[in-house]
């Protein structure tokens, strides 16, 4: 008779328990399906180059990186440079995927900034980006030398997050594909 | 000078609330009566100081005092004066601000009103909401502070945000703080009466007109906030399961079943723990409200600025309070003697599977609601959208509507079914009859769901009508007996059929709006649901603080003219997003509804069209139910006429 | 093109306008009410809280296309669905999938139903139960007998309670 007084204070408990850990998730990230599935097709015209092509064979055969990415993005704008000390790190190639952007724009960003991408693919109306899952730039993709996404970052990359979680992914794919 | 005012009323409230929350309560257990005494005067004083800081704050706002940071982040010099005010509690300091503005008034209301309650209790209920009150002042300055200042004033605002330019904003949030914070009255009586160990139909009867009102104010604060919604946001929608929206009606469910128990454990004694419970759980849900809005765990379109530091303040505060309040029914819930018996068929039953359906319903929306937190934290990312809450909303509430017949001829205690049958069956037979003659293939909508809702709306009424006609047939004339009834009676007819209302524009608006994307150049025309709307062309239109493109749409319906109606696209100055304005042509029997898209060039533009059958019936039926909830809360029972309530308040201050 | 995106990123996306179908050219109003159907149970992944059927951000109008596309090329909604569950997860859809792991979310409230129903039963079984349990003692008697010859109601204002109505 008298445990059921205590059932509403149990329930309520457990509540908190959930709401506290709710406090240190982020709701509004969304997990890739696409990890530890085979990264999805795509053929794309190269930025600098219409006649050329960019094509998800290109990334197979060794370790790399993809970077979705937009001049209209501020976020991308603020890993630019984080970008290019990963590049100038030769650990792997960096590819970049130029998400609903203008050439024009694009290409100065590049020429003015720098560029750490080995090629760019010019996905103009988004149809590249939606068979990525891409829902917001910058995300970054880590692919292994058979195709696989292993890993993916939503968000702007940092100097801290790079030398914590991508370098030392980057070096042990490499070694489990050698 | 005047933002350090009311940041130093606020400290100045915050010592009244300290105060009204220890000595009345400790007074009531040492037994000296000046401290019991002292909850009024405390109860008093922290609402006049957290007046004289809203005040300040609201001052703040109309002086363009661009060197608070929260009247920078939230308004503009072209504002206009109406939205300067109702800007004040447009974020989340501000709102905070606001929350306990209304703890201070209803403790104001409860310490002026009361004059006939014993000390002890009214010692411990204004302790309670003292110390509610503490916890809210306590993070309002430690961590919400709406008086910051900047070390150097901005030039110019931030502007409001335009979709708040709206008098929905004026009226809304007020009016469903007063719900919430006002189900704080009804959660300190019960905990006071946990901790005198005295629960009884006085108990119930001096909560009852308390909750009543704070549950009018909820309705109607939920009621106006969907309104605003299909006003302000041009897809016509006007509930959508959000969970800010989810977070505001649990309470107003907890609510209602509180104000059914309530009735039964002040004429039965019965459900004496329950009712208790359902007071402590009324006011738990209020707090869980506030936590969810302000603390980012839930993706929202209401949710003010997400801060997991200051959700964490908040959780904490839940913890203490909620926690606190269970573990006291926990510990004295089974001292609480048990009331009046009754019979399986009764109406203490009836209002028992009352109770447990809208708890149960209650219980689903939290579990939906909160599901996507425990299943992201065990690794599976999903949503939990309106068709999850469709569902078992329209699963379960059938159940209690059909009760809501059957309850109010059930007599207490005792009665026959084969009698509370008899008493019902023409409304029964009648309703059925209307949901089949829904059901059939005469409109290609007519389905399943415009049957349920008609048969069950008709039901209601029927069986609500035929319940009055039945006490009106009494051995007096008609007009005697129709006076004969008490004002609670009427309170509660008026309030299922606005319940009734309610459905049947639910109903109509969901299975039969009709909604159309059409590009249209000028002089072109559109039909839809028996109406035209001819596109007469845009121009530009200067506002108070936007540029707005004004579209010019004529409505016809046979020829005669029915509306003009006059949709707006506005660029607004300070915050450059664009907004769109709907133009709604509102009727009793259907809406007529465009909005504005895009140009498309040589003077075409894209529109958005709506007709919405019986959509104001959502509202109206609404208002119904706060009319009745009025009518029940001021029924003579509860109010001594004012002479004798100032003579006794005299005498009791003689005697003190 | 670009300034619309710039500032789609910028701001938070607001539900100030509406998702604009008019560029749609649907075959017949089956098709366009099967359209708005869809779209009005999935989610738009950048907004706070919004359908793709009521968003007018940028990724909304591409998925919308995308949904578009889908239907043309005469998969099911089935297909559809699985077809955007495959790029963005679950997340993406407000109906949560019926799996194991949401068996729970979807049966248990049937099973909290029953519990209801089996609390209000056994409140009312027990409290019959216990009336019939406590007759009167033979001093409550004599006290009731006492009370009902009094001549004089007891004392008290409306403190002490009235009979209810």
């Amino acid at each position: 008779m008298k445990a059921r007084f205590l059932v509403p204070l149990g329930v309520f408990a457990a509540m908190v328990a959930l709401l506290g850990v709710g406090l240190t998730m982020n709701p509004r990230e969304v997990p890739s399906p696409l990890v530890g599935k085979p990264m999805p097709a795509f053929d794309l015209a190269l930025l600098n180059d219409p006649e050329a092509r960019l094509t998800d064979r290109h990334l197979r055969g060794r370790v790399s990186v993809l970077n979705v990415w937009g001049t209209w993005c501020v976020g991308c704008r603020e890993e630019h440079d984080v970008l290019l000390r990963l590049a100038s790190a030769g650990v792997a190639p960096i590819y970049g995927l130029n998400w609903k952007d203008d050439r024009v724009l694009a290409l100065r960003w590049l020429s003015e900034l720098g560029d750490p991408y080995v090629a760019t693919g010019f996905d103009h109306d988004g149809k590249a980006a939606i068979d990525w899952g891409v829902y917001g730039a910058p995300e970054t993709f880590v692919l292994d030398a058979r195709g696989t996404v292993r890993y993916k970052h939503i968000g702007v990359l940092t100097d801290a997050l790079v030398e914590r979680e991508l370098l030392p992914l980057l070096r042990a794919l490499k070694a489990e594909s050698s | 000078m005047i933002p350090e005012l009311g940041h130093f009323a606020l400290i100045l409230a915050l010592c009244m609330a300290v105060v009204q929350g220890t000595l009345p309560l400790a007074g009531t257990f040492i037994g000296n009566a000046n401290w019991v005494a002292m909850g009024r005067a405390a109860a008093r004083g922290q609402f006049a100081f957290i007046a004289i800081s809203f005040v300040a704050l609201t001052q703040s706002f109309l002086a363009d005092d661009f060197s608070v940071l929260y009247v920078v982040n939230n308004s503009n010099t072209l504002l206009p004066v109406m939205y300067k005010v109702s800007a004040v509690w447009s974020a989340h300091e501000g709102s905070l601000l606001l929350w306990v503005l209304m703890m201070g008034g209803w403790g104001f209301a409860v310490a002026t009103l009361s004059r006939n309650l014993p000390d002890v209790l009214l010692a411990r209920v204004l302790s309670v909401m003292g110390l509610v009150g503490v916890g809210f002042l306590l993070f309002i300055l430690l961590t919400s502070n709406p008086f910051e200042r900047l070390t150097f004033a901005a030039v110019e605002g931030r502007d409001l945000n335009p979709l708040l330019q709206d008098p929905g904003l004026a009226i809304h949030p007020p009016l469903l703080y007063m719900g919430y914070v006002g189900l704080s009255v009804a959660f300190s009586f019960a905990i006071a009466a946990l901790i005198g160990g005295r629960l009884d139909s006085t108990w119930a009867r001096w909560s009852r007109p308390w909750t009543t009102v704070a549950w009018v104010f909820l309705t109607l604060g939920i009621m106006l906030g969907s309104w605003w919604a299909y006003n302000e946001l041009g897809w016509g929608g006007w509930w959508f399961w959000d969970p800010v929206e989810n977070a505001s009606f649990m309470p107003w469910l907890v609510a209602t079943a509180l104000m059914h128990s309530l009735a039964t454990t002040e004429k039965r004694g019965a459900f004496k723990s329950w009712t208790v419970l359902l007071a402590i759980l009324g006011f738990s849900l209020s707090l869980l409200g506030t936590f969810l809005v302000r603390s980012g765990v839930l993706t929202s379109v209401h949710a003010f600025a997400s801060d997991p530091e200051r959700g964490l303040f908040i959780l904490m505060f839940l913890v203490v309070v909620i926690g606190g309040s269970l573990g006291l029914y926990a510990w004295r819930g089974p001292g609480v003697s048990r009331g009046g018996q009754f019979n399986w068929v009764s109406r203490e039953t009836m209002l028992l599977g009352n109770n447990v359906l809208l708890v149960l319903v209650c219980a689903l929306i939290l579990i939906g609601t909160l599901a996507p937190i425990v299943y992201q934290a065990a690794g599976l990312k999903i949503s939990v959208g309106f068709p999850y809450f469709n569902t078992m909303f329209i699963g379960f509430m059938p159940l209690l509507l059909v009760l809501m017949g059957i309850g109010p001829v059930t007599r207490w205690k005792d009665d026959s079914p084969r009698e509370v049958l008899a008493r019902v069956r023409w409304a029964a037979a009648a309703s059925l009859l209307l949901a089949v003659a829904a059901w059939v293939p005469w409109h290609p909508a007519a389905s399943w769901e415009v049957a349920l809702g008609v048969g069950l709306a008709g039901w209601i009424v029927l069986a609500t009508l035929a319940a009055l006609w039945r006490r009106l047939r009494g051995p007096r004339p008609f007009l005697a007996m129709l006076r004969a009834q008490s004002r609670s009676y009427y309170g509660m007819v008026v309030a299922h059929l606005g319940v009734a209302v309610c459905l049947v524009g639910i109903t109509f608006v969901s299975l039969f709006g009709l909604e159309k994307d059409v590009a249209l150049a000028r002089g072109e025309a559109l039909e839809l649901g028996g109406y035209e709307f001819t596109f007469q062309g845009v121009q530009q239109v200067p506002g108070p603080n936007y540029r707005a493109e004004r579209g010019h749409v004529l409505v016809t319906r046979d020829g005669a003219t029915v509306a003009d109606l006059w949709p707006e696209k506005r660029q607004y100055f300070a915050r450059g997003e664009p907004m769109t304005e709907a133009a709604i042509d509102v009727g009793l029997t259907r809406d007529l509804y465009v909005s504005l898209g895009e140009a498309l060039g040589e003077g075409a533009w894209s529109l958005r069209v709506y007709v919405k059958p019986f959509v104001r019936w959502i509202w109206l039926g609404g208002l119904l139910m706060g009319l009745g909830g009025l009518l029940a809360a001021t029924d003579k029972r509860y109010r001594l006429r004012l002479k004798q309530k100032l003579r006794i308040g005299a005498g009791a201050e003689a005697s003190a | 093109m670009s300034a619309r995106w710039l500032l789609l990123v910028l701001a938070l996306l607001l539900p100030g306008a509406w998702a604009n179908l008019a560029g749609y050219d649907f075959t017949d109003a089956a098709e366009e009410r099967r359209f708005k159907a869809l779209i009005a149970e999935l989610r738009c992944l950048v907004c706070q809280n919004q359908s793709l059927g009521d968003s007018d951000a940028g990724l909304a109008e591409d998925l919308r296309r995308e949904v578009f596309d889908l239907m043309r090329e005469g998969r099911d909604d089935r297909e559809v669905i699985d077809y955007l569950v495959a790029r963005y997860g679950d997340f993406v859809l407000y109906r949560p999938p019926l799996k194991p792991a949401t068996y729970l979310l979807w049966f248990g409230p049937i099973a909290l139903f029953a519990l209801a129903v089996w609390f209000a039963v056994r409140t009312v079984r027990n409290q019959r139960a216990s009336a019939a349990r406590a007759p009167l003692s033979e001093a409550e008697q004599q006290r009731i007998a006492r009370l009902l010859s009094e001549e004089s109601p007891p004392p008290g204002g409306p403190a002490s309670g009235e009979a209810p109505r």
